[in-house]
């Protein structure tokens, strides 16, 4: 006999399908309607590298208290993959229960004696109700949504309203869409005992927030931020960027009555034609971004170098994923810390922003234009899979409407036309950072010649060492303004003094905020420190120097932004101690805390056997 | 002696052209080519031609790969903004400038390391898309640069300066122009001024993808005996089609032509080429035509020349696009940003 899990408002179900199948819109159409009885969710994708026919997963976080990580674990299984049964089974908790469609009857041996198994007969019913192929396939995952709904107890109202949003105006689809949610629902109320263990409750969790993935607000974001030339190539997981700034244009930035277009997107032959043309652009005075991941990073190496030493904005969305080569296309990872930082041959440093949700993707995406137009440099805004092809609670976007583009220093006609010195490459202010013309601006003075070659400060060709020596140490000038106007760090210190601290950035974000609930648990306090932009800010020394050790939470192999600590701040990494975690699944609470407890207050090891003296 | 920079003073009597500007202000830095080089013949000739067409300078942006010919934009058009960029990508630059401002001329220039090496997909896809750019190849067969190695554009048997024989077929550029759908197609040779600087002057009035491949012997490296780019070799195979007298809107038409024997294009900015055809056989309107008379020359070891494509009415990339008529780089935050208001409703819609 076992105990069969009772939770309220506090479990994982994981939808196994076969990609392809119309099962991803039912399924977010779960998520959603959990989301809009008020109890806060988060769903995950876990898709192949693959069009049809593979297996897919969606993986639904019910978290009332508001944890948005990934958990571990599957609580309820809704097994409609029969390719994947052994593996879905066997990743049920204990206690926990198996949905499946018993049409066809299934030897004991598939099942569990420590699960319990909910039944319904999915495919008789479809048979019954449809008669066309595509129909029965499309409704089926409706009608297993409506199955849920009973034995979760949910709101099935709530669902019927997503509906007819869905289908707003085509009123034969949603009818037919609410009938095959009852089909399922009504025949679950009938022939079973409802609600199981897992239920849901109405509640107040969600708030305002919006969902959202960080792709999508981070399109937004460049929109808001003034971008009118985006040049890119389809890369895994980051097409869903360039396309959502495709229709937030054609919503915001087209002409209602002649359609013309305040913007220019070209889908280029490859990554490196892409940051081609984004310099292009912004070397002539247009905003422009790119969206890639790992691969399209290390094509572009050397444009990256170029627009560095030329010091020519340009604003580069990495959603990474599993590295190296290939790697693993579909799943995440916190891959390209380091070639980002560094890109390019010859000694480089480049300014990195860590969005941590969808909220922090459309701030840091409007923001990095202006830091790239402030900073004449490109920039870098590095999301994940996670972040990127998910859908987040996040707090919903603001905008200011006096908010100005900063365009950065840029000479006018007139400052020309006044007789006013202008040296391309010109350190005026001591920030590092000097005047730049557009092309076009003034007939006779202003004009310069760009290249990757050293100059002097009026951009004249030379190849004295001392030029080429000023220029790279004003690069170094340059580099240490942009520490500070970067995005701070945010600390948020333990209720009690403690010697210990945990540096996190990115998408680690949610696991961290409920490790630190799971280390309260046992008696560990840690100080956090979110980092949210490369180069570190003085404060990240001060919180090292602070703590005995610290932590150093990431999702890769060579524990790369601990290395850039080591590398850029000087810390002795004796200090800094690595919580990774990288198979290509986000990270969890679970982790984050076992890493920590395991060095904080290790477990005694009890002896086999006692050794007589 | 280019240790010695160039004189700013001119003669008082030099003449202007209707902007009021003398050749002097279309002229760029003392070249640092090899004495000879035919890269400094179409320097001069691009100079020429936006004087003669009255060209605002800092209205024109020059852009470059690496390599001779890409060096060449410091040697001409001072006033102009230039970008020397990264090897074989000088395409893709070009383009994202030219999206970032519509209104300005753009000049994109290229030797064949650059364009049919590793260039050899962007100067493709430029020319595909239509961006509205002159795309000059100053094409001598040889990566000069680095000391003479054969380029893509180096003809089968042909023999460099070492003796070593090129095995390897030779990428005819313009042949993939015409397939990828340039709208203005030229060849020409640096030697020979009277074709070259018209050419140049049409494209420059051409809102299209205008190329031109330019043979531009290396002395260095490409001009012996055995070449099949040397100034000798391209004089005595060299076939011009037809003869082009490029005329801007404001010129009257002083010269008689005899009937028959001239056709007027006129392009859609309201200036004209006058096409006096040498071969009865050149059609310059169609488009397989071309390719198959270039082929058949080509097997008998002619080497093309002149106007060789041009569609009068050709379409670039922002029309493709439908880019507003304001360049891109002027609009401001009230064109650009959707607002607070926009955003709420956005909020809304995402719970």
């Amino acid at each position: 006999m076992f105990t069969p899990i009772q939770r309220v408002n506090d479990f994982v179900v994981r939808f196994a399908n076969v990609n392809g199948s119309g099962s991803a819109s039912a399924n977010t159409l779960f998520g959603k309607a959990i989301m809009r009885m008020g109890v806060p969710v988060a769903p995950r994708n876990i898709f192949p590298s693959n069009i049809q026919g593979l297996p897919t997963w969606y993986e639904v976080r019910v978290s009332g208290a508001g944890h948005l990580g990934a958990r571990g674990g599957t609580d309820l299984m809704v097994a409609m993959n029969p390719q994947t049964w052994d593996q879905d089974v066997k990743g049920i908790t204990p206690g926990g229960y198996l949905f499946y469609d018993s049409t066809k009857p299934m030897p004991p041996s598939k099942f569990r004696d420590d699960v319990t198994v909910v039944g319904v007969p999915l495919t008789e019913m479809c048979n019954r109700e449809y008669k066309d192929a595509r129909q029965r396939q499309l409704f089926k995952n409706i009608i297993y949504v409506g199955a849920l709904s009973a034995l979760l107890d949910m709101d099935a109202a709530k669902i019927q309203e997503l509906l007819a949003e869905q289908f707003k105006g085509r009123d034969k689809l949603i009818a037919a869409n609410v009938h095959a949610l009852h089909m399922g629902r009504d025949w679950v109320l009938a022939n079973l005992d409802c609600p199981i263990g897992l239920r849901l409750e109405a509640s107040d969790g969600v708030g305002d927030r919006i969902s959202i993935e960080g792709n999508a607000a981070a399109g937004l974001g460049a929109v808001y931020g003034g971008a009118t030339v985006c040049a890119w190539y389809p890369i895994t997981p980051s097409t869903s960027l360039a396309e959502a700034f495709t229709r937030y244009c054609g919503r915001y930035r087209t002409d209602p009555e002649t359609g013309a277009k305040r913007y220019a997107i070209v889908q280029a032959e490859d990554e490196l034609a892409s940051i081609g043309m984004v310099i292009g652009a912004a070397w002539n005075g247009a905003r422009a971004f790119t969206a890639t991941s790992g691969p399209g990073i290390s094509l572009m190496q050397e444009f990256l170098g170029l627009a560095y030493f030329a010091e020519i904005p340009a604003v580069i969305f990495d959603v990474q994923r599993g590295g190296p080569s290939t790697g693993m296309p579909t799943r995440t990872q916190q891959s390209d810390v380091l070639l980002c930082a560094y890109a390019s041959h010859g000694d480089t440093k480049h300014v990195l922003l860590f969005p941590e949700d969808p909220h922090e993707c459309f701030v840091f995406g409007a923001l990095s234009f202006d830091l790239a137009d402030r900073l004449q440099t490109p920039i870098f805004v590095m999301l994940d899979l996670d972040i990127g092809m998910n859908d987040r609670l996040c707090a919903p976007f603001a905008w200011d409407d006096t908010r100005q583009m900063d365009r950065g220093k840029v000479m006018t006609a007139e400052e020309l036309e006044a007789g006013k010195d202008f040296g391309r490459y010109l350190d005026v202010d001591g920030d590092g950072i000097p005047y730049r013309t557009y092309p076009g601006t003034h007939p006779k003075r202003g004009a310069f010649f760009t290249r990757g070659t050293t100059r002097d400060r009026y951009a004249r060709y030379s190849e004295e060492g001392v030029h080429y020596v000023d220029n790279m140490e004003r690069l170094v000038t340059k580099f240490e303004t942009a520490k500070h106007i970067v995005p701070h760090p945010i600390r948020q210190d333990a209720a009690r003094p403690t010697t210990f601290g945990v540096i996190y950035y990115g998408s680690t974000s949610p696991a961290m905020s409920e490790a630190v609930g799971l280390l309260e648990e046992q008696g560990v306090a840690v100080d956090l420190l979110r980092v949210r932009a490369f180069p570190f800010h003085d404060d990240v020394n001060e919180f090292v120097a602070a703590h005995e050790r610290v932590f150093v939470v990431e999702q890769n192999r060579d524990a790369q932004l601990r290395a850039l600590l080591v590398n850029e701040c000087e810390i002795d990494p004796k200090k800094l101690v690595r919580v990774l975690h990288y198979d290509g699944s986000p990270i969890t609470a679970r982790c984050i805390a076992d890493a920590i407890v395991d060095v904080v207050s290790p477990q005694p090891v009890t002896p086999v056997r006692e050794t007589v003296s | 002696m280019t240790f010695l920079p160039k004189p700013r003073l001119h003669h008082p009597s030099l003449p202007t052209n209707g902007l009021g500007f003398t050749r002097r202000d279309y002229e760029g830095a003392i070249s640092t080519l090899c004495a000879g080089c035919g890269h400094d013949s179409i320097s001069a000739a691009i100079v020429r031609a936006c004087f003669e067409m009255d060209l605002p300078p800092h209205r024109i942006a020059k852009l470059s790969g690496i390599g001779c010919s890409s060096k060449t934009p410091t040697y001409f058009l001072g006033a102009s903004h230039g970008f020397n960029s990264v090897h074989g990508r000088m395409p893709s630059v070009l383009t994202g400038a030219n999206l970032a401002n519509r209104e300005l001329i753009y000049l994109g220039v290229s030797g064949d390391g650059d364009s049919a090496s590793i260039g050899l997909g962007q100067f493709a896809h430029a020319m595909r898309r239509g961006v509205n750019m002159v795309y000059i190849v100053e094409n001598n067969g040889v990566y000069g640069l680095t000391k003479g190695q054969f380029s893509a554009t180096a003809d089968r048997g042909a023999k460099s300066k070492r003796g070593v024989v090129n095995s390897d077929e030779a990428i005819d550029m313009v042949g993939m122009a015409l397939q990828l759908g340039a709208t203005f197609i030229g060849r020409s040779f640096s030697g020979d001024k009277a074709q070259l600087v018209p050419l140049i002057e049409a494209a420059l009035a051409h809102q299209g993808a205008a190329f031109i491949d330019c043979i531009s012997p290396c002395v260095a490296f490409n001009n012996h005996d055995g070449s099949t780019k040397s100034f000798d070799y391209v004089r005595e195979h060299n076939e011009a089609v037809n003869q082009l007298d490029f005329i801007t809107g404001r010129d009257e038409i002083t010269v008689e032509y005899a009937p028959g024997t001239v056709e007027m294009v006129r392009q859609h900015n309201g200036s004209v080429l006058a096409l006096r055809k040498l071969s009865d056989e050149y059609d310059v309107h169609d488009r397989v035509a071309a390719m198959t008379y270039l082929q058949q020359r080509h097997a008998l070891g002619e080497i093309v020349t002149g106007l060789l494509y041009v569609d009068p009415e050709p379409r670039d990339l922002h029309a493709h696009l439908g880019t507003t008529a304001t360049p891109l780089n002027a609009l401001d935050e009230a064109a650009l940003c959707p607002g607070s208001k926009a955003l709420d409703k956005l909020n809304s819609s995402l719970r």
